[in-house]
């Protein structure tokens, strides 16, 4: 699964502990902030502003750098995971496969059943050889027909 | 670690191989797996442990075999043999050798997708154990940087990177030899070397399966750098997105430091070395060195004006040599057969090989391995197996968003790097997607300018605002509202993002416009004069709904 779909793990003193830690093997420097908020995700599953203020006073670092820095990449997110998340593949070879049709079917389906999904346009996945792609609450399903998904997502 | 213990490793891992009576190794890269590759991997294991055979044949996973679109793929050492779309109820005739039940499913070596490939940096790939370094060493890993630390001087590693005429491998092509030799000549005391395996560029697979596959080659050709150029640190910046390519690269450091292969005292001798791991979060400007840099240090991924360049000013403003995944995997090669017998592989201007990504419209995709030059013919019709019936070949795409394609007329061009840039596109880090006729290049074009504009940093003004410009244009063109004055538009912006952006993304932002507009200029004229899409993939309305 990416790093990006991790769900938040341990209870809440735990993942405090392992952050904690993860800091401190990098000396709490700014320079190992982006180790440092992969591993805040990991924990927690996404980046709360809380977060973020903690870790930027951990490492000494003004919010304003923290919350740049994270909201300049794309596998970091702000908002908790849905119960079911889909990442469609937009990459070339899966676009020009016709990739852009899931993301339809997928929209309409999260629409009939509001607050279930997390939706995303991936950047290539790099299975182009087996495009198109679509990754389905983390199994890929690869050489995908519209109707394969369909049916997939009537199982949900 | 030192050279007896080397040996010894690579002797006691040949005898431990020889005693098997078969290797069965199982692909275990993202296509493979994804084609059902795990429970192929479980069944056989099963099966050979039911047999009670687990001392004389060995299951394990590998790297990636090349042939993606007929996954999953394992390999017997025995019959040197792969057989392709394996199922799990197929493990019992597999490990019999029952070749009755595979046919039309075995590769044997001399099959056409293989037969014209050459493998450098694949060698080990799908042949080993990428999760064993004793397996690399078996293979002669870590003997040119035994050579390296024990019998030469930087001096004469430059010499033979120099001599072996290898250009980098992310794209530009700048030749390998004098970057390291700007870093080694520079008398500051400390420097870092970088390994580049952020591979954004949507299509490209090649340094991903490198990672995944063998991991070792990449961390030796690193740590001969480091000894070439004088520095004591290298970074490795990979993709967040490739999870399984991080998790090889981690377990690899750790063998390579545990076995005194990288770290303190580098093979017993006088020679640091430390190779640590970045992991990016998914910004493909960071591609871009300067960005990269920034990205290292824990900034936002934005591009810093050039010069200076990294070799005099990088990592923390230290001098630092930045390369490719690819471009360190040949270093070991180079080091081992030596400069001038490396230069004679491929094309004179361009020696060595190329990986290239093979995907889109043809028979056979995956990962290939050719001699620098090789027509784009041999790699789409004899390796890659042609277009699929039914269908007709259209054009090639190359480089990615910074790239541009190769219409019909071109198929027997060499593919290097002069020789693509000749026609207006790029080798970039070795993408090759194949469209047909229904794939229409003027939403092409959208397509990768939809992906500069979104990846597009920010910082200068021609990349934040030309994107969306350029973008904006091409979406009115693809719904069928495109303006005859558009053109002069395109021209005008493509030039002014050429000329003024501040880095690599903007600068070569408008290549697929270009490229499609120089070879499918009468497709862009469909859309704006007929307001027709040729390939019928745009879905323009009927004139009179938009008449108001």
């Amino acid at each position: 699964m990416s790093l990006a779909l991790s769900r938040q793990q341990g209870s809440e003193e735990d993942r405090g502990k392992v952050l904690e830690r993860a800091m401190a093997r990098h000396h709490y420097s700014g320079a190992a902030l982006i180790e440092i908020l992969h591993a805040a995700q990991q924990l927690y599953g996404y980046l709360s502003r809380p977060l973020l203020r903690t870790i930027a006073s951990r490492l000494s670092l003004p919010p304003s750098h923290v919350v740049g820095v994270a909201t300049f990449y794309h596998l970091f997110r702000f908002t908790p995971l849905k119960t079911h998340s889909a990442v469609v593949c937009m990459g070339t070879a899966c676009y020009a496969a016709g990739g852009r049709q899931f993301m339809s079917i997928l929209e309409q389906h999260s629409d009939a059943n509001p607050g279930d999904w997390t939706l995303e346009a991936g950047r290539c996945v790099g299975s182009c050889g087996l495009a198109p792609v679509v990754i389905c609450d983390g199994e890929a399903l690869s050489r995908l027909e519209p109707k394969d998904l369909e049916s997939r997502l009537r199982e949900k | 670690m030192n050279a007896e213990s080397l040996n010894r490793v690579r002797t006691a891992e040949h005898d431990r191989q020889s005693g098997l009576t078969d290797r069965i190794m199982c692909c275990s890269v993202a296509g493979c797996l994804s084609a059902g590759g795990g429970a192929v991997r479980a069944a056989i294991q099963r099966e050979v442990g039911e047999q009670g055979k687990e001392a004389t044949i060995e299951v394990c996973g590998t790297g990636c075999m090349g042939l993606c679109s007929r996954g999953p793929l394992v390999r017997s050492a025995a019959a040197d043999l792969v057989y392709a779309e394996v199922k799990p109820d197929d493990a019992g005739a597999l490990l019999r050798h029952d070749h009755s039940r595979f046919e039309g499913r075995l590769l044997a070596p001399d099959h056409p997708f293989y037969i014209q490939q050459r493998r450098i940096i694949l060698a080990n790939s799908g042949r080993t154990d990428p999760e064993r370094i004793a397996d690399y060493i078996s293979q002669g890993g870590y003997q040119a940087l035994l050579r390296t630390v024990t019998e030469l001087t930087p001096d004469a590693i430059l010499a033979e990177v120099k001599m072996s005429g290898l250009r980098g491998r992310g794209g530009a092509g700048y030749p390998t030899g004098l970057k390291w030799e700007l870093v080694a000549r520079n008398p500051s005391a400390l420097k870092y070397v970088v390994c580049n395996a952020d591979e954004g560029d949507p299509g490209a697979f090649m340094n991903r399966s490198v990672l995944e596959g063998d991991p070792h080659r990449v961390l030796e050709g690193m740590a001969i750098a480091g000894f070439a150029v004088g520095a004591q640190q290298g970074y490795i910046y990979a993709r967040g997105e490739s999870p399984l390519a991080i998790a090889r690269i981690k377990t690899a450091i750790e063998q390579a430091r545990r076995e005194g292969l990288i770290g303190g005292r580098v093979l017993d001798s006088s020679f640091q070395f430390q190779i640590d791991l970045r992991i990016g979060a998914g910004a493909y400007v960071c591609g871009e060195e300067t960005a990269l840099i920034a990205s290292i240090e824990g900034k936002r991924g934005q591009p810093v004006p050039r010069p200076p360049y990294p070799p005099e000013a990088g990592l923390w403003g230290h001098p630092t040599l930045i390369n490719n995944v690819e471009t360190f995997a040949n270093i070991p090669t180079i080091i081992e057969m030596g400069g001038a017998s490396f230069a004679s592989i491929g094309a004179p201007t361009s020696p060595g090989t190329k990986v290239f990504a093979l995907a889109g419209r043809v028979e056979r995709t995956g990962l290939v391995e050719v001699p620098i030059g090789t027509s784009l013919r041999t790699i789409l019709f004899d390796i890659g197996g042609g277009v699929p019936a039914g269908h007709e070949f259209k054009a090639a795409q190359t480089g990615g968003p910074a790239g541009g394609c190769i219409p019909a007329q071109y198929l027997d061009l060499p593919m290097d790097y002069d020789s693509l840039s000749r026609i207006g596109t790029m080798m970039g880090s070795g993408g090759l997607i194949v469209m047909d006729s229904s794939s229409c290049m003027v939403d092409l074009a959208r397509f990768f300018m939809e992906f500069c504009m979104d990846e597009s940093c920010g910082k200068c003004i021609p990349c934040r605002a030309g994107t969306v410009q350029l973008h904006e244009i091409l979406c009115r063109m693809t719904r069928g509202e495109g303006r005859e004055s558009d053109f002069t538009l395109l021209a005008e912006l493509s030039g002014l993002l050429r000329e003024t952006s501040l880095c690599g993304l903007g600068l070569s932002a408008p290549n697929p416009i270009l490229s499609t507009l120089r070879h499918f200029r009468q497709e862009y004229d469909a859309h704006v004069r007929k307001r027709r899409c040729p390939a019928g993939h745009c879905q323009i309305p009927p004139l009179k709904e938009h008449a108001a």
